[in-house]
């Protein structure tokens, strides 16, 4: 009889392991559905792990992951911190939308005056418009025990439907022919977000995503507030003794998952993406959810999660040119590769016994 | 401004229809949930329902048969999320994202050759008599038999709930699972169980908006009915009656807008489809006085360590 | 500038290549997508002009697509990508990859974009729409003829130019030939929803109207107005065909493929320049499907006859005496508006009801 023991304390060899372990079978699982679509199976792995990072253009897609997957990291980071102390923001999406809204609206309110002040004016805006979509449920939840993980959810469909609203109405380019969506900031100097050193990808918002890791280690291993999350976490209990004020703790890790998701939609909309408009959100909200899941939480995990979804959504798009793979079946191998990592995660935190369990 | 120009009656039967799918979805996602495990997934599991549904009348030539068809492939998916939070212990706010990723791509996957294709038509019943009376007719004897299908899972959940004693051993494993493990009961087993009715419910769903309300396939076509499932068993915090006022009550804020704007009210459309959202936060606060309406072991995983 | 040096080079290099040996080699040509190709609609049609790309050239031809790519860095990152991988030709067909292509065209000066619906243009980028409003003026004298309650609904997507256009041609024309004509406007607020759209075509269904026009992409309303018994529709981006002969009357066809067909000839041939191409029925741009027996032969007549002065250029659409909703003079007897104001247009005409939302 197989059975499941729990493991005493995580294994640290299996945690290295298991995302290798993930990766190899879906590397195999997806090279079946490859194959069976009627596509060189091998020749489709290769393209989307090998491509862009050694292939023959790498050197345009290696910034482009960094373009890719500092949103996800910048988001993910934030939102772990909660996670960790088992509070449940899920909607960063909503936070990402209001931080890029009030951040652009910053921006474009001194159009076309050119100023130095304006892009950090901008950073503010943009990171005040995630705390305080966050601060909704972060507020319901202190006050009235609200469940946060609806409330947020719930504020993203209103963040939707205020994007639309804006694209067409408040901050739509008076110069655009009637068509929706507002000025192109990268037009805009004082308010463009524009590559650090050309042709690196290196932007303001990859700075603030490695920065975010490097808080959030500190945070976490150095300092109380990073304990009493961790303790918050792993025995509620004890952490009321240890003087953890919950309150106190919710408002400070949903102000903070929202303050860095509307700093990312902020670095998006100055930088990448250049304008607001109704379709601005490509769901980075969610993805980064299960970024920070894949990176075990952890700031260093997060970071190489991150590296590794921009990889797939890269790789995932060259394949389909370059091989004809249609989106749905890249879809189906992320959603294989999710599974495996959550799956085998297992292996770090149990043990697989075979025989009978020892009678007490 | 005609606002004559809406029929109340017409308008309340439409807005029937507009319910139906996520009255199912979201029927099964509140057995899930009082079972304490709350399977993010729901969009995954309708959109795979909804073409497999689609392919299995078109096949066939009977919508009936592909709501079987889709109720099982809404299971099929569930079980991945089953296998996940259940046996690998898995995050289920992680496992459910994933798997309406995995729904959405393998959906579009299924549904390569049904572009285009029109299905067989499932017909409205028909009662002499019953269905041609004034006003009570086209609102409660002209629809077809899903709808009628839903109402009747609605009321046979609620009473399993409230009545049988499946009902109160599912909702001791969703408010306490040690304790329930503790009596005996098998958590895990029990668990798996509703989550493979959920995943059934939300397929039924998502058939129902490809062979009935649209009807045809394309891809991505519940377009976020899934989500509005989700919220809804909270609006109606987790009681089966509360969920068929809901849906109701949002299937209604669409129709109700969509009759409005065509009566030349001008309204403001993106504020009016925040409502739903805005009204199930007020909800939240209004119900979380009662603190027993949310199942206590609601997301978190169980391992039998002893 | 590092970058944009080496891409610059590498696209010299590749542009080059492929211009030194175009006659051997095949033309590369290449499609961003914004929705599936399975959407049945907008993508789905732009993926038959692909098709027929191929169909035409056979081997000296190949094509690249990348579905489901979101406005915004993604886009441009598609489009890098396939100029980098040797497209001569690259097709962005959606509003929002307007600026993105500007982006990267202005690194590939070898490369020719053609970007669809948008108002900007560089030596190497074209622009090309179709005037839909010229099949909305078909489909608004049917309607107005076919429609016995005088109320004809209309399903719009988003409050733009292009959907507003759409609506003001549909009304004029409805008018002409019915003055009792009243239009009732309904805004999906969004692209792609066909549960909401059914909902609009009930809603709109069951306040009297019995013709429906619609500005979206799923055949949800075709089945609406099917169930409903006497209504009549007409297919939208796609033929629709197999809701005909009846609700579906008739169709406006998304049509690229000659348009398509013909640049990627251009490229072959070294004949490409950048230009603005705004087709209609007359160049086959816009298709209207078959009128089917539901109409009556006067009727369709009168419909084929406007379809051929269109065609001809003989008679525009938005020609004058035509007045402004609040009732101030637009064009002038016999005055035909310009394509600035078409393209733009933000105003309902005389007649219509209602307010465009905001």
């Amino acid at each position: 009889m197989i059975r499941l023991e729990k493991r005493p304390q995580p294994s640290r060899a299996w945690s290295l392991a298991t995302p290798l372990v993930a990766v190899l079978a879906t590397m195999v699982f997806g090279g079946l559905l490859f194959a069976a679509l009627g596509k060189p199976p091998v020749e489709a792995i290769r393209t989307i792990f090998w491509e862009p990072l050694f292939g023959e253009f790498s050197f345009y897609y290696r910034p482009q992951l960094l373009v890719k997957g500092a949103p996800l990291v910048l988001i993910a980071i934030g939102l772990s911190l909660g996670f960790r102390a088992g509070i449940w923001n899920i909607g960063a999406e909503g936070q990402y939308i209001m931080g890029a809204i009030c951040g652009a609206g910053a921006g474009l309110a001194f159009y076309p005056l050119e100023a130095f002040y304006i892009f950090p004016i901008m950073v503010i805006a943009g990171a005040l418009g995630g705390w305080a979509w966050a601060m909704i449920p972060a507020i319901l939840k202190t006050r009235f025990g609200t469940n946060e993980i609806l409330v947020s959810l719930m504020l993203v469909y209103v963040a939707e439907q205020f994007l639309a609203s804006v694209s067409l109405g408040l901050l739509k380019n008076p110069e655009g022919f009637g068509f929706p969506g507002s000025r192109n900031l990268q037009a805009y100097d004082s308010a463009h977000n524009a590559e650090l050193i050309a042709g690196t990808g290196m932007h303001w918002g990859v700075v603030a995503a490695l920065i975010a890791v490097i808080f959030a280690y500190v945070l976490l291993n150095r300092h109380m507030t990073g304990y009493h999350i961790r303790l918050t976490g792993e025995a509620p209990r004890a952490a009321k003794f240890a003087g953890v004020n919950p309150a106190r703790l919710v408002l400070f890790c949903l102000g903070m998952s929202g303050a860095l998701a509307g700093l990312a939609g902020m670095f998006e909309v100055s930088g990448p993406s250049g304008q607001i408009s109704i379709d601005f959100n490509v769901g980075y909200g969610f993805t980064a959810i299960i970024v920070a899941f894949l990176g075990r939480l952890h700031p260093v995990g997060i970071l190489l999660a991150g590296g590794l979804m921009a990889l797939t959504y890269i790789g995932g798009d060259i394949a389909q040119s370059n091989l004809q793979l249609p989106a749905a079946a890249i879809q189906v191998f992320q959603g294989m590769l999710l599974f495996f990592l959550l799956a085998f995660d297992l292996l770090t935190n149990f043990r697989i016994a075979i025989g009978k369990p020892e009678v007490a | 401004m005609d606002l004559s120009a809406i029929n109340p009656v017409l308008l309340i039967a439409s807005l029937m229809v507009a319910a139906t799918p996520l009255l199912l979805a979201a029927i099964g996602e509140l057995v899930v949930e009082k079972s304490g495990v709350l399977n993010l997934g729901v969009e995954g599991m309708m959109i795979v329902g909804a073409i497999a549904g689609f392919a299995t009348a078109v096949e066939s030539g009977s919508p009936l048969l592909g709501f079987f068809a889709a109720a099982f492939a809404g299971a099929a998916l569930s079980v991945l999320f089953a296998i996940l939070t259940q046996f690998a212990q898995a995050n289920q706010v992680a496992s459910g994202l994933s798997l309406t990723l995995f729904g959405l791509g393998l959906s579009a996957l299924m549904g390569q050759s049904y572009v285009g294709v029109k299905p067989p038509r499932m017909g409205d019943i028909h009662i002499p008599v019953l269905s041609d009376l004034p006003v009570v007719g086209p609102i409660l004897f002209g629809h077809d038999i899903i709808l009628y299908f839903g109402i009747a899972l609605t009321a046979a959940v609620w009473w399993v709930l409230k009545y049988s004693r499946m009902g109160l051993v599912l909702r001791a494993v969703g408010e306490n699972h040690e304790a329930a493990h503790a009596l005996g009961y098998k958590v895990i087993r029990i668990r798996i169980l509703a989550i493979l009715f959920g995943g059934a419910c939300a397929g039924l769903g998502g058939a129902y908006i490809s062979l009935i309300r649209v009807p045809q396939w394309t891809e991505g076509m519940t377009a976020g009915i899934g989500w509005i499932a989700l919220a809804l068993v909270v609006f109606a915090s987790w009681k089966p009656w509360r969920a068929l006022l809901g849906a109701y009550l949002f299937g209604g804020v669409t129709v109700v807008q969509l009759n409005l704007q065509a009566a030349g009210v001008a309204i403001p459309v993106e504020y009016l489809a925040m409502s739903p959202y805005l009204i199930t936060i007020i909800v939240l606060v209004i119900l979380s006085a009662d603190k027993s309406s949310a199942p206590a072991s609601l997301g978190r995983n169980f391992h039998a360590s002893r | 500038m590092k970058l944009t040096k080496l891409l610059t080079s590498a696209a010299v290099a590749l542009g080059l290549a492929a211009g030194a040996a175009w006659a051997q080699d095949k033309t590369k040509v290449g499609f961003v997508y914004v929705g599936p190709v399975g959407d049945g609609g907008w993508t789905y049609e732009h993926d038959q002009g692909r098709k027929a790309v191929e169909a035409e050239f056979g081997d000296k031809v190949e094509t690249v697509y990348v579905e489901n790519v979101a406005e915004g860095p993604d886009a441009e990152r598609v489009m890098t990508q396939m100029a980098l991988e040797g497209a001569d030709l690259i097709f962005t067909t959606s509003f929002g990859y307007m600026d993105p292509t500007i982006n990267v065209a202005k690194k590939f000066p070898n490369v020719k974009f053609e970007h669809a619906t948008g108002y900007k243009r560089a030596e190497n980028v074209s622009t090309y729409s179709a005037r839909f409003y010229e099949g909305r003026a078909v489909q608004g004298t049917i309607a107005g003829h076919m429609t016995e309650s005088n109320i004809i609904g209309y399903i719009g997507s988003y409050p733009i130019p292009e959907v507003i256009r759409g609506i003001n041609s549909a009304y004029i024309h409805a008018k002409k030939v019915n003055p009792d004509v009243q239009f009732k406007i309904v805004w999906a607020f969004t692209w792609f929803d066909p549960a909401k759209e059914a909902d609009a075509a009930k809603v709109l269904i069951e306040q009297g109207a019995d013709v429906i026009l619609q500005h979206t992409d799923s055949t949800a309303p075709q089945a609406a107005a099917q169930a409903a018994g006497n209504v009549y529709t007409f297919g939208q981006a796609s033929d629709m065909a197999e809701y005909g002969p009846k609700p579906r009357i008739s169709s406006i066809i998304d049509n690229w493929a000659p348009y398509y067909i013909a640049r990627t000839k251009a490229v072959m041939d070294g004949t490409w320049e950048s230009v603005d191409t705004w087709d209609g029925i007359g160049a086959g741009m816009v298709g209207i499907g078959e009128i089917t027996d539901a109409v009556p032969a006067e009727v369709k007549a009168e419909a084929e006859a406007l379809i051929e002065k269109i065609a001809s250029g003989d008679y525009h659409p938005f020609t004058g005496p035509l007045k402004k909703q609040d009732g101030s003079d637009w064009l002038a007897e016999g005055e035909v508006a310009d394509d600035g104001t078409l393209a733009g247009m933000n105003f309902y005409v005389e007649g219509l009801e209602g307010d465009i939302p905001q």
